[in-house]
């Protein structure tokens, strides 16, 4: 099939950057969105042009580096989709679609549709974590947890920190992201000792970084690649007063 | 060059006991003067760089990922064995120690392979601390299951993402650390080279993705935790951005690479649909408990269904070909990843091979549906069944799923002692990046094993030898090695920024996979290897000539990122198939067609081969020059595998 695209292309952080389009021939629908990414990107080598710079890694839905906004949705049309798992299949012979980079200030633009989603990370260092050392822990079958339990922290931490939830929220709050980590080891026996410490600290975080506030339009579980629970959000918001009304920070 | 593997005294089970308490400790309120400088943030690496900084040494650690979490590791999917034995089916450390080794062919070391077995069990009380939600029975207890053909459940996971659980539980650790200070993380950072003092590693030098910068960082010893090298193939299951840059150019410094031809190709991926195809993507083995494998009987219907005149549900069961219950009717779909992958290629090489090209076989689920119910085997495969129909379009649960090799692991790596310390003093590798474990064949759920083991375990004890007997000054990033290797990375930066050739860098690299996979894959012979030398030595030096890296050395250039390892590939590669000649048996992930059984399996030869083939780089266009550490076998006797 034949395609049109229109790409945002930016040099770098200080550059204004714009759309720029390229006319796609011959595109097989067996490939996926980012192999149809590769076939221009070759063109553009070719030519003599730079290519457009993504991220990607994993290219299974797993490792949360790609990240494209495809006509206005992060990850494009499917649901429950990474980029990487986008296939050309869904779209049309003619189509025109749209290429942008994940828009936060917390995610600034580094080149092309690369965004620099290190605040993530500084939020988790802030206290996404169980505070043990290596060695010296009790056996794993020591302490059981409840099938249940386990299935719901599992959900939580399948979180791939794609960003595709601040990307999705008009405000470019990043309450699912922080949400899903504080939910994960609140709902655990091992993270409970910390629990309060760790909402707090992460939530600041997450406010220094400059994201914004949740208002709960819910677009970011609906645009989640893993599909995370808006619910995961009400336990943060639990987990977050109490630890303000009890606080054991002395 | 002598080989100290550095295996410790005494009885088996108490070697690494022995060997903990007869290492040198550095007292803690000395470790804060010696810097670790540790590269990758996999599994090893992460699980290293936190235990390391707990312990008080100061810690530098490098990823070419935009975070520590994206490394290759987090897409694991099946699971991590442990020899816990919370089945009560028979499960021991020396039961995993035994099945490691005879899985790996014979061609790996026991004492090795012994303390992973050993370690094994404290990574999962490691990692149920840290809050990794493994899987777990209605009674709160942790469930396993059987992997990899298996006959015990020892296999710990968390559905379809124990990678990823097992990474996010080693990250966090990293992260706590990076937060006390005691971890400097350098993201988007690439090490491109390693620099020597009087011999010793003592730092490396390193390329700012984003800004272009070639920076140099001294330390007091260096941990490879860099991955394994299967993208020389171009297309594997391996994440895109998986390359062998660090362990290559830590083997041009003079560490010797070891095993370098024991890859393996894991029997179920999702088959090559076209040339624009950039990865292969795995489908978990645990499919092949429930689905049968099969090909049609005549090549005239393997040609009228490649044509798409009839569909596969459309044959007739008397015109089916089960050909690895016919074959192996012991072991049947559940053989070994070798044997698996070998008889699907066997079976398209006689034209019997199905889908657009000819090269993919069936695995069928209709009897399992059929027998069991389809909610059942919606319950145990259905995101797997998800996935593939994402790929491929088709709906697994109505016509077969189509399936063939794909490359998936790399054996061999950095040749390291029992200290996991190269040949280079202060060098370590760990993780898939060294040879240690595997032998010639890997078992599943083994690698995640290792990688966590090597970090939380082993380092943290070995470490200290080494450094204990260092003394306590800063090392100085200003000596002339710094310089010299500096100059060396911009050297080369710019020779492949000048070229302004006609071919892309992907263009080599997809020629490169070819050559590999044709005469370096699944089958291998004499002949077929010599020529693969001659022809990527060719590719090597056209490459040199013609390549197009375009974009600029000062800022982010993927193109640039991509030639640099595309270099290197293009001279491991050569290795590879050298190492593959020189080898005259077969075994484990190392098929020599000249050397099987009437019955057309693998054949060792262990009166001349048993031995660990560790290269030394002699020049990019020399030969290289082969150290052999015998192997010996004081525990198990070495049998031929047997799985009819
Ligand atoms: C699809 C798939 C499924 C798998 N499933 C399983 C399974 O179920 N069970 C199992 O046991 N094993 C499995 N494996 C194998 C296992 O995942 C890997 O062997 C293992 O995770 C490797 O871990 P590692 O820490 O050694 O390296 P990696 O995870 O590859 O990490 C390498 C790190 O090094 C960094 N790096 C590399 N080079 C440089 C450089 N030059 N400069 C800076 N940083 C660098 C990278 O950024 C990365 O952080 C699977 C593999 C694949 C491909
Ligand atoms: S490339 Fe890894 S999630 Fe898309």
């Amino acid at each position: 099939m034949n395609l049109t695209l229109n790409v945002w292309r930016q040099k770098g952080p200080h550059d204004k950057g714009g759309f720029v389009k390229y006319e796609m021939t011959d595109i097989n629908h067996h490939m996926s969105f980012l192999e149809m990414m590769d076939v221009l990107n070759e063109q553009l080598v070719k030519k003599g042009e730079e290519p457009v710079h993504f991220d990607h890694d994993c290219r299974e839905g797993i490792c949360g580096s790609c990240a494209m906004h495809i006509d206005g949705r992060p990850h494009g049309p499917m649901q429950g989709t990474a980029t990487c798992q986008l296939h050309m299949r869904v779209f049309k012979d003619g189509d025109t679609i749209t290429v942008e980079p994940w828009r936060a200030k917390a995610f600034p633009v580094i080149k092309d549709l690369v965004v620099d989603r290190s605040a993530f990370d500084r939020i988790i260092q802030a206290g996404g974590y169980v505070s043990v050392n290596t060695g010296g822990v009790p056996d794993a079958n020591e302490i059981p947890v409840p099938k249940k339990i386990a299935d719901e922290a599992f959900n939580a931490a399948t979180c791939i920190s794609c960003g595709a939830c601040v990307a999705a929220c008009k405000n470019a709050s990043a309450m699912l992201f922080v949400a899903a980590k504080v939910s994960q080891l609140a709902l655990l026996p091992q993270g409970k000792v910390e629990r309060k410490n760790r909402v707090e600290k992460m939530v600041a975080q997450m406010d220094a970084e400059g994201f914004g506030n949740c208002t709960n339009t819910q677009a970011c579980s609906v645009e989640c690649p893993k599909e995370i629970s808006q619910d995961f959000i009400a336990m943060m918001n639990r987990e977050y007063i109490t630890a303000k009304f009890t606080s054991d920070n002395v | 060059m002598n080989l100290n593997s550095r295996i410790p005294e005494g009885p088996l089970a108490e070697k690494w006991e022995k060997h903990k308490f007869n290492v040198k400790l550095v007292n803690p309120a000395n470790k804060r003067k010696f810097d670790i400088i540790v590269v990758g943030t996999g599994l090893a690496g992460a699980s290293a760089a936190a235990s390391l900084a707990e312990l008080g040494y100061n810690v530098k650690v490098f990823t070419f990922h935009d975070s520590p979490r994206r490394a290759h590791s987090i897409a694991a999917q099946g699971g991590i064995n442990a020899a816990k034995n919370y089945q009560n089916d028979g499960d021991s450390v020396y039961r995993l120690f035994y099945d490691t080794v005879k899985g790996g062919d014979y061609r790996s070391r026991e004492a090795n392979v012994y303390r992973l077995a050993q370690v094994s069990v404290n990574i999962i009380d490691q990692c149920v601390a840290q809050g990794v939600p493994f899987a777990r029975e209605y009674g709160g207890l942790l469930d396993n299951r059987s992997f990899g053909g298996a006959q015990v459940s020892r296999t710990f996971y968390a559905k379809g993402q124990t990678g990823q659980q097992l990474l996010l539980g080693a990250y966090s650790a990293l992260s706590r650390q990076v937060a006390t200070g005691k971890v400097k993380l350098y993201t988007r950072t690439e090490m491109l080279d390693l620099v020597l003092v009087d011999g010793q590693a003592r730092g490396i030098i390193t390329r700012n993705l984003i800004t272009g910068k070639i920076e140099r960082h001294a330390g007091h010893a260096v941990l490879l935790c860099t991955g394994g090298y299967g993208n020389v193939f171009y297309l594997s299951t391996n994440a895109m951005a998986s390359n062998a840059t660090a362990a290559w150019r830590a083997h041009r410094k003079g560490a010797l690479f070891a095993n370098p031809c024991f890859t393996q190709i894991h029997p179920t991926c999702i088959p090559v649909s076209g040339t624009y195809q950039s990865k292969l993507t795995l489908m978990s083995e645990s499919l092949r408990n429930d689905g049968r494998v099969w090909v049609p009987k005549s090549l005239e219907d393997a040609a009228r269904i490649r044509k798409g005149e009839i569909k596969p549900t459309d044959l007739p069961e008397e015109a089916r070909d089960y050909y690895l219950e016919r074959r192996y009717p012991s072991f049947g779909n559940l053989v070994p990843r070798d044997v698996a992958s070998r008889n699907a290629k066997y079976v398209c090489d006689e034209g019997r091979g199905v889908g657009g090209t000819g090269l993919a076989v069936y695995l069928d689920f209709a009897d399992a549906i059929r027998r069991d119910g389809r909610n059942t085997i919606e319950a145990r495969y259905g995101n797997l069944f998800e996935m593939y129909e994402k790929i491929t379009g088709d709906d697994p649960y109505t016509t077969p799923m189509m399936i063939y090799p794909a490359v998936h692991y790399t054996m061999g790596g950095l040749w390291v002692d029992y200290n996991l310390m190269t040949n280079i003093p202060g060098l370590y590798a760990l993780g898939e990046a060294n040879f240690s474990d595997h032998g010639a064949n890997r078992l599943g759920a083994s690698a995640l094993m290792q990688g966590l083991a090597d970090g939380y375990f082993v380092i943290p004890y070995t470490l200290g030898d080494y450094i204990a007997s260092l003394p306590f000054q800063k090392v100085d990033a200003s000596h002339p090695a710094f310089d010299e290797a500096e100059k060396g990375v911009k050297d080369t930066i710019n020779k492949l920024m000048s070229i302004k050739g006609k071919r892309t860098v992907d263009d080599f690299h997809r020629e490169l996979g070819n050559i590999m996979w044709e005469y370096c894959g699944m089958a291998r012979n004499a002949e077929g290897l010599q020529k693969a030398i001659g022809l990527i030595q060719q590719l090597r030096a056209d490459f040199w000539k013609d390549v197009n890296v375009g974009g600029n050395v000062d800022e982010l250039n993927m193109s640039l990122e991509k030639a640099n390892r595309v270099a290197d590939f293009l001279e491991l590669g050569e290795l590879m198939c050298r190492d593959a000649l020189h080898r005259e048996e077969s075994c484990g992930g190392h098929f020599r067609d000249e050397y099987q059984t009437p019955e057309g399996e693998a054949l060792r030869n262990d009166e001349e081969f048993t031995y660990v083939a560790a290269w030394q780089y002699t020049g990019a266009n020399a030969e290289p020059q082969l150290h052999k550490e015998p192997l010996q076998f004081d525990n198990v006797k070495l049998t031929q595998r047997s799985y009819k």
